[in-house]
């Protein structure tokens, strides 16, 4: 079978966000740029379920501006075997993310969509579950554990109450928790050899979809700033401090 | 402007969860509906009628709705998602799961997890685990919605009366099944209600350990909580992690030890209303954003505060 996974190129996790100053977005230009580390882990999982023997393809795709193919890089660096690029330097929501994902399953046929359940910029957590029903697939969300055996996929997923374990019809949409692996650093053959791996371009327009935004971002704020307090010397005091001065406890 | 809040419960219980979201929908407006969507929930569905401000309750249930698979909860929301200019539903694993869903077949961009309601179009959201407040306006005629809740009180779970109305099942769509779940079972509050929380990092060393901390939470009637490094050592499940990938938490009391304080997890934790940590490191990050800090080493400092604390 073949595997998509979609990867987004997103402010490196390790980076101090800044506000811009007219307060109409977060900074991100000469600001550290990484693959969404979630991402990765979907990477990951297509490339040992492809050592596996159980996929022969997999195809990175990702939606942004021309500096997305070094997020696409990073992908066929790591083992993904081509790339597609859907060029377009509008802000993309998750909806519009999925329309152009469901034109790009549609071009490649793959059985197995891979996708990190959130991207770290805009903490939405949407792309996968909307992919999925605009595919009309089944959709295994927040996985911690994936095992896929004859058209069906079974998927442990992370949830508030603990662990979940579904089975879903292939061909199925999964997206993937941090705990399902840990990614890979691609070596430098490696990096070398993605460099002459083939990235498919298109635009939105090519794919008919149109990615019009259709919320607007007003305002961007820094969040009010907690400042540090006391050190306490003991543990005593820092019983008494809670007890006398904060109120928490009793 | 009419809005439908989608229950959270386990068939069995309400969860607060709901509560809190009914809360963000009456920043809106006042006429709120709320979906049950459950298998033998009755019990649910009473309690849900008497949950205050509610117009009508909506019980749809049926065999395919027992476990919230979102391939068949999706479908009945959008079957009844014209009679509403808002939904609502908790930014949960439960929400999270099936408003997106729905948004996509209702061709919707989804607003998820707000902070706060500046009108029946504009809301506030954390970008960036919570590194930005970002205040977005929706085109969208319909407008789907998850909740962060945390940030607004629950409304009473009592003193109303509801109508309630009985909504036909929509099918099993075949394309997913229930195996089974792992849940951790407890007396101790739950870790996004509870109003004093403890939470242990990777300096607890070992899972043993977090014994201390399940000792004091029982004293302060705490939660446990954990950070990502911990839940990824195997000290505690899943289901403690406090974080942006997390629960996100706002108690009266955050007590973090032996957590460094990395961003991810400050975005769980940093709207308590008072935070202590003990850590034996001086320079960790937790220190900057805590009320109170106690450098020290968290072997012998547990056992000194459990003490403390039956003084």
């Amino acid at each position: 079978m073949k595997i998509l996974v979609a990867v987004k190129r997103v402010v490196d996790y390790n980076v101090n966000i800044r506000v811009k100053a007219d307060g109409s977005a977060v900074e991100t230009a000469n600001v550290k740029m990484a693959m969404n580390p979630f991402d990765e882990v979907a990477v990951e999982k297509a490339i040992r379920l492809k050592e596996a023997g159980l996929a022969e393809e997999i195809i990175a795709v990702s939606v942004g501006p021309e500096k997305s193919q070094e997020t696409l890089r990073a992908a066929l660096a790591m083992g993904a075997d081509r790339g597609v690029h859907v060029r377009t330097d509008i802000e993309t929501e998750p909806l519009a993310v999925a329309k152009i994902l469901k034109a790009i399953v549609e071009k490649e046929g793959p059985q197995l969509v891979l996708l990190g359940k959130q991207a770290i910029d805009d903490d939405c957590n949407q792309t996968a579950q909307m992919l999925s029903a605009l595919l009309g697939w089944s959709q295994g969300t927040f996985a911690s554990k994936l095992e896929i055996t004859d058209g069906t996929a079974e998927v442990v997923r992370e949830v508030d109450a603990g662990l979940e374990k579904i089975s879903i019809k292939m061909p199925a949409i999964v997206s993937v928790d941090l705990r399902l692996n840990e990614p890979r650093y691609a070596s430098l053959p490696n990096i070398m050899k993605a460099k002459k791996k083939l990235i498919d371009q298109y635009t939105p327009e090519d794919l008919g979809v149109d990615v019009t935004p259709r919320v607007k971002t007003l305002k961007v704020e820094e969040p009010p700033k907690r400042s540090a307090g006391v050190i306490v010397d003991s543990v005593a005091a820092l019983v008494d401090k809670l007890r006398n001065e904060a109120k928490v406890i009793s | 402007m009419s809005i439908l809040v989608v229950a959270e419960h386990d068939n069995s219980e309400l969860k607060t969860a709901t509560l809190n979201t009914i809360t963000a929908a009456q920043k809106v407006g006042n006429d709120i509906d709320l979906l049950v969507v459950g298998h033998e929930c009755k019990g649910v569905s009473e309690a849900a009628a008497k949950v205050g401000g509610i117009s009508k309750v909506l019980v749809a249930d049926a065999p395919e709705f027992a476990h919230h698979l979102a391939e068949n909860v999706a479908p009945m929301l959008v079957n009844i998602a014209k009679n509403y200019s808002h939904i609502f539903a908790p930014a949960t694993t439960f929400g999270k799961n099936i408003m997106p869903r729905a948004a996509a077949l209702l061709d919707v961009s989804q607003i998820s997890d707000i902070s706060d309601v500046v009108s029946g179009d504009t809301f506030v959201r954390p970008i960036y685990a919570g590194n930005a407040i970002a205040t977005v306006q929706s085109s969208d005629e319909l407008k789907l919605v998850t909740v962060r809740t945390t940030t607004f009180e629950p409304v009473d779970a009592e003193g109303g009366s509801a109508t309630v109305e009985t909504l036909a099942g929509s099918g099993d769509s075949g394309l997913s099944s229930f195996m089974g779940q792992d849940t951790t079972e407890s007396e101790r509050p739950e870790l996004t209600t509870a109003r004093v929380v403890i939470s242990g990092g990777r300096g607890m060393q070992n899972g043993e350990n977090f014994e201390m901390l399940e000792k004091i939470a029982d004293k302060l009637n705490a939660a446990v909580g954990a950070s990502r490094a911990a839940v990824d050592a195997g000290y505690v499940p899943n289901d403690y992690q406090v974080g942006q990938t997390g629960k996100v938490v706002a108690p009266d009391l955050y007590i973090a030890v032996g957590i460094s304080g990395a961003i991810q997890h400050l975005a769980g934790m940093k709207d308590s209303k008072v935070i202590a940590a003990i850590n034996n490191d001086s320079e960790a990050p937790i220190f900057q954003i805590a009320d109170y800090g106690l450098v020290a080493d968290l072997l012998t400092a547990l056992p000194e505060f459990l003490a403390e604390l039956e003084k």
